[in-house]
């Protein structure tokens, strides 16, 4: 028993702890980007943003926080119970657990596997049953037409990421993405796959249904679309998924394209600074970019975000990947 | 090895009792949700026998494509579940035969592999150390050397399908407005805007 114990309850304990770890980090991070979301949207229109609870509203999501956990869940009387409550717990465990195989810096990673990528990409392509589930289970019109649309609409803008993952992942020659970012030290991607990484972004954006692709939850249309029915904590998970997988998306781009924990130039001032550093400061340099397309995109209508996705991403992105084997092959550079 | 064993179990239980749900529940919407379920367990049986890129393909073309699309598909049927039920004895027999047919089919094949020859001798060829190589690039070795023109022939196959399906059901109703976004792109501000002096008290 206690050979078992220390076979297994050992690394158990420290793979809890670092999850653990990594998840409070995440949390933590998430409510300020919130905040900083809030902020810029502010600031674009000449506002001032949330700015009463803690000095400049720094407190402000966790005031949010409190209101929301102690408001009653209401689950509507028709609504598919079971399901409706599953669905926002599958929203926040899919984003969370994308994170387990990022890499924030050289070796600190909590689970190194040589198929990362394909996981991340596994599981962003999961996040989509959030939204069904609920958009079905709440039994209403609104929501239902809202997960008819999020299925479309995140089944074809993951094709096109898929090819943009593709392409990276012949020029770095690894799906693990550790080696993906080391493979980054010569080059950073978004240089020689400056179109994948538009795509990427744009595509980054649609995956997370953030404006101006938020067609699921368009409030002059649906109401607010899968979350009318939600409130209190199962509505504040919702939330919490969205921003948590906007995170991951951020750190998605920094990883493939913008060299991860890598600093710009490898000489004596950039890289005496930690990876995580650099890391996090992509990551909020990418996550600056999302909050100011939400702050002055208008949205998409639905017919033309399916034409962008499956007319004009696709078949570019299915060209890049023909050209990018054609010139690691032609150049020998496999 | 307990830990895996652990593991293992857990993950075989968890498939074979959301197959069984997939046929005993009652909403066919559920019936998708535990097929999804089935779906995502098998895929970590596959990451127990140690084949992670299979495991992942699993889950991003069943779970992430097919099952949103059967899902999509099963919201939008009006289904009499009570009309449903009432056939299930009627066609016990019919689905009973199908389903000892695909069983008998399946331990001919499982039988026949443990059997015949040829089958040892493709089972005995030399698979790569899993130090040497990882599963994706073996995996990748093989079907682009050996099996290239089978691999090309399924993705024809499926090309064809979908082209098929695409003409079956794309239908132009004369009368319906369409739209063309590249008239809506190349309308000029001339074409779409017009600036009138309006008299007061005339209108237009």
């Amino acid at each position: 028993m206690t050979e078992f114990l220390v076979a297994y309850g050992i690394p158990l304990a420290i793979i809890v702890a670092q999850s653990l770890a990594l998840i409070v980090a995440i949390l933590l991070v998430t409510a300020y980007v919130l905040l900083a979301d809030r902020k810029v949207w502010a600031a674009v229109q000449l506002r001032r943003g949330p700015n009463v609870v803690g000095a400049f509203g720094l407190l402000q999501s966790f005031a949010d926080l409190l209101k929301f956990v102690f408001k009653e869940i209401i689950v509507p009387a028709g609504a598919n119970k079971g399901v409706f409550l599953i669905a926002p717990l599958v929203t926040v465990t899919l984003a969370l657990s994308g994170w387990a195989v990022i890499p924030l810096d050289a070796k600190m990673v909590i689970s190194d596997i040589n198929v990362g990528i394909l996981y991340i990409f596994a599981i962003s392509s999961l996040g989509v049953y959030g939204v069904i589930m609920a958009g079905w289970a709440s039994n209403s019109k609104y929501p239902f037409i809202s997960a008819l649309r999020a299925a479309a609409q995140m089944v074809s803008y993951e094709v096109s990421i898929g090819f943009v993952i593709v392409c990276v992942l012949m020029t770095a020659g690894s799906l693990n993405l550790s080696d993906i970012v080391e493979a980054q030290k010569t080059i950073w991607y978004f240089i020689p796959h400056l179109p994948m990484f538009a795509i990427f972004f744009i595509s980054a954006l649609a995956e997370t249904n953030r404006p101006p692709f938020d067609l699921v939850e368009a409030e002059s249309e649906l109401v607010a679309g899968f979350m009318v029915e939600y409130s209190s904590t199962a509505y504040m998970m919702f939330m919490l998924g969205e921003y948590v997988s906007i995170l991951l998306m951020c750190a998605m781009t920094t990883i493939l394209f913008l060299g991860g924990w890598l600093p710009p130039i490898d000489i004596a001032p950039f890289n005496m600074v930690p990876g995580v550093i650099w890391f996090l400061l992509k990551l909020f340099l990418v996550f600056f970019m999302f909050a100011m397309v939400k702050a002055f995109v208008p949205r998409y209508r639905y017919d033309q975000l399916m034409r962008l996705g499956w007319k004009v991403f696709l078949p570019f992105s299915l060209f890049w990947v023909v050209l990018t084997a054609g010139v690691l092959v032609g150049f020998d550079l496999v | 090895m307990i830990a895996t064993a652990i593991a293992f179990y857990l993950f075989a239980a968890i498939t074979v009792a959301s197959g069984f749900m997939v046929i005993a529940a009652r909403n066919p919407v559920h019936s998708v949700l535990f097929l999804i379920l089935a779906f995502f367990n098998a895929a970590a049986l596959f990451v127990l026998m140690g084949a992670e890129f299979l495991a992942l393909i699993l889950v991003i073309v069943y779970v992430g494509a097919v099952a949103v699309l059967f899902l999509f598909v099963v919201m939008m049927l009006d289904v009499d579940f009570s009309e449903l039920r009432e056939g299930f004895l009627q066609y016990l027999p019919v689905g009973a035969l199908v389903g000892i047919i695909l069983l008998i089919e399946l331990l001919l094949v499982l039988g026949g592999w443990l059997i015949s020859p040829e089958a040892a001798g493709v089972a005995a060829a030399p698979t790569p150390a899993i130090t040497d190589v990882d599963n994706t690039r073996a995996l990748g070795r093989i079907v682009y050397t050996q099996y290239v023109y089978l691999f090309q022939a399924a993705g024809m196959i499926l090309l064809v399908a979908m082209i098929g399906a695409i003409v079956l059901t794309l239908r132009h109703k004369p009368n319906v407005k369409r739209q063309v976004i590249r008239d809506q792109v190349a309308r000029t501000r001339e074409q779409a805007v017009e600036n009138r002096k309006v008299e007061p008290g005339q209108g237009l």
